[in-house]
């Protein structure tokens, strides 16, 4: 009877803080689709229930309906979940690793340079650009990693000034030696380098997907079920804590980086390794790092969560097009987005200011 | 929390007192044909006052004709482009793709339906379904050049472009060429913004170039070349427009654009969708040239441009089209370029 009892209360416990943790998102999500649906309604003409209808039914056949949809939602969810996984890491240490979208461009030019080498067998050619890509990123990270532990420079300024640098290494290449002539790309990377497109060779989903869903349990081991994990979240809480406590927070900076890219990196070759094949000539940045910050923010940056938040925003983004074959402007898409942000982060504030007040209480007491 | 969930609940309420307000949506026109179209952009979009909006011009044109609406999905990325033409063809009958970022988005596309047609604009795609336009930039990019050349005070000439992609570098090719044809000692400061839509940027360049002595500005950058008319009005210099006829477009800064040179990509979306609705649809290579009509000097020209320079210009144009001379593509091969004398 009491043993009963305790279950239940020890369950009632996680059903609270499962609630705790999920409300947020869950109440952004619904937000977010319930503002949209205005705006399909002022963009349509249509009235609620019809707009409500016309934008989930887009939404349902760009990310669920329709197998090619699916596939695309998949594959959108691919590079999504490494940046998504980096930028965790990143939070988890207290960094903010807004050079993701760096590390991940590098990822993919390691790939891009790699994927040409010929006469390597198709196992260890697609190992190796894989390994090529980690190493490139967790370089690419590592460089203001060090920087921030040792001279104590901003890794924010750094990162953002290093995606720049990558960006135009990317292009002296793809302009240059691995230049595809009449193209705005590389030469496309040899077959035995590819990944596996497990559908068919046409359907751009690949073996990626499954090394991004393998890395999350690997992140989440490595967080959780490591000393390295513990020391790396010990330093995200508390920084002198953790160095009270016996922790080198230095080393842990550098090391979170190190991870941040490599996984960032992995993630750039694999998108070149399975689903383009090339690297693009950059225009722009790609956003993959970019929208990982989301990815990581909505997920709290949790390494299951960022499981559902990169199949959300990939769903998102892969229904942008069927949105516009309903002739509903894409951008509701990144309304829907942009509004999910702000009120997942309208959660911290609210943590944040309910903490200010406790600590008021405290002072006052 | 109680809070949120009662403001929901009111907006909820409040919503659905609006649902009933709402006009419902005007009929859509029914299809008399049974063709369907598709077109996808380039990053650039809808609006881009140039490349797209051209393309999409020869199908508002398709519209207006046969009452058929197209359908248009514009590309995030060069990543969307292959998702976006798959989603086209599972509905449409033809399938555009604009610009030459596309071609092997279109390649792996047009090979996984081959019961659809495909076009491609600025890139050659040989497969027995993909009809490929293809234009001579250069020739009309010499003719600019030529009013260029003639119309500098300073014998400095400025050269504006948007990524130096082997596209881009044939308007360069042939607008020096143009420049060494009529004034040889004239200099072309040549210069990329690396971008084909940050409008302060080509105002920052254009700025620089006039502050060096240039007075004539031709652009090939799309949405940068905003900056330039931007710049070129503020200085009270010359401007050349790329594309569309862009003193027309942007009304405010016709007096200081010259000319404009015009690339009909209106005619190539335009003709391919007749083509595609006749049933004489045919894949292959189509090279629209001066000739051809698919390039050549803007309607609208500057009074300022004396009439003997636009007819150097139209003597210089009959001798392209007459073959007499082949104009550059490659701004390497503008060295050892030999107008003939006219």
């Amino acid at each position: 009877m009491i043993n009963n009892k305790t279950k239940n209360v020890a369950f009632n416990a996680l059903v609270k803080k499962a609630i705790d943790v999920l409300m947020f998102p869950l109440i952004a999500i619904l937000l977010g689709l319930f503002v949209a649906v205005f705006f399909v309604m002022w963009a349509k003409n249509l009235g609620f229930i019809d707009g409500t209808a016309t934008l989930f039914s887009a939404i349902w056949e760009g990310t669920f309906g329709k197998r090619a949809n699916f596939i695309e939602t998949l594959v959108a969810m691919t590079p999504l979940i490494f940046t998504g996984l980096a930028h965790s890491v990143a939070f988890r240490t207290g960094l903010f690793n807004i050079g993701v979208e760096g590390q991940f461009i590098m990822g993919m030019l390691a790939a891009a340079l790699i994927g040409l080498i010929p006469g390597i067998p198709a196992p260890i050619h697609v190992t190796l650009v894989l390994l090529g890509g980690l190493i490139f990123g967790a370089v690419w990270a590592a460089i203001p990693g060090y920087l921030k532990a040792k001279v104590g420079t901003n890794e924010v300024v750094n990162t953002i000034m290093m995606n720049f640098i990558a960006m135009n290494v990317s292009n002296y290449f793809v302009k240059g030696p691995i230049h595809r002539e009449g193209s705005a790309s590389s030469k496309m990377i040899l077959e035995s380098a590819q990944l596996y497109r497990f559908l068919s060779p046409s359907e751009r989903v690949n073996v990626g997907l499954f090394i991004g869903i393998a890395l999350i349990f690997v992140i989440y081991w490595l967080l959780w079920k490591t000393t390295i994990g513990y020391e790396l979240r010990a330093v995200g809480l508390n920084m002198h804590a953790a160095e009270y406590g016996g922790i080198n927070s230095k080393k842990n900076i550098i090391l979170a980086m190190v991870i941040s890219g490599a996984i960032a990196g992995l993630g750039g070759a694999a998108h070149v390794a399975g689903t383009i094949h090339k690297a693009h000539q950059l225009v722009g940045f790609t956003n993959y790092g970019f929208d990982g910050i989301a990815v990581a923010l909505l997920a709290k940056s949790h390494p299951i969560g960022v499981l559902f938040s990169s199949l959300l925003f990939g769903g998102l983004n892969s229904s942008a097009r069927i949105l516009q074959k309903f002739r509903i402007p894409k951008q509701i898409v990144y309304i829907i987005q942009g509004i999910i942000i702000i009120f997942v982060a309208a959660d911290y504030i609210y943590k944040w200011l309910k903490e200010k007040k406790k600590k008021e209480a405290i002072k006052n007491a | 929390m109680k809070r949120l969930i009662a403001l929901i609940a009111t907006l909820t309420l409040v919503a659905g007192l609006f649902a009933g307000c709402a006009k419902k949506e005007a009929q859509q026109p029914t299809d008399q044909t049974q063709i369907k179209i598709g077109l996808a952009t380039d990053e650039g979009g809808k609006g881009d006052k140039s490349f797209n909006d051209a393309a999409i011009a020869g199908l508002e044109k398709i519209k207006a004709e046969y009452g058929i609406e197209p359908q248009i999905i514009e590309s995030k990325s060069a990543d969307d482009y292959e998702p976006n033409l798959t989603t086209l063809a599972a509905d449409n009958d033809l399938v555009f793709g604009v610009g030459f970022k596309m071609a092997d988005a279109i390649k792996a596309v047009a090979q996984n339906n081959p019961d659809k047609k495909f076009a491609i604009i600025d890139s050659v795609v040989d497969l027995p379904n993909v009809a490929s336009y293809v234009f001579k930039e250069e020739e009309g990019s010499f003719l600019m050049g030529v009013i260029a050349g003639k119309m500098t005070k300073t014998n400095i000439i400025g050269f504006l472009g948007g990524i130096k992609f082997e596209l881009i570098e044939k308007f360069e090719a042939g607008f020096r060429a143009g420049v060494k044809a009529v004034n040889p000692n004239a200099k072309v400061l040549v210069q990329y913004a690396n971008s084909f839509s940050d409008v302060a940027l080509g105002y920052e360049i254009a700025k620089k170039m006039y502050n060096d002595g240039a007075d004539v500005i031709y652009h090939a950058a799309g949405g940068v070349g905003i900056g330039l008319f931007n710049a070129a009005k503020e200085m009270k210099k010359w401007a050349i427009g790329v594309d569309s006829d862009q003193a027309v477009l942007i009304p405010d800064k016709a007096d200081v654009i010259l000319a404009s040179m015009i690339k009909r990509v209106d005619t190539a979306t335009y003709t391919a969708s007749k083509a595609a609705i006749e049933g004489t649809f045919a894949s292959g290579t189509v090279v629209l040239g001066l000739k051809e009509d698919g390039v050549g000097i803007s309607p609208t020209i500057n009074p300022a441009v004396p009439q003997e320079v636009i007819d150097l210009a139209n003597k210089y144009k009959q001798a392209i089209i007459d073959g007499k001379f082949t104009v550059p593509t490659k701004p390497a091969e503008v060295d050892t370029f030999q107008a003939p004398q006219i």
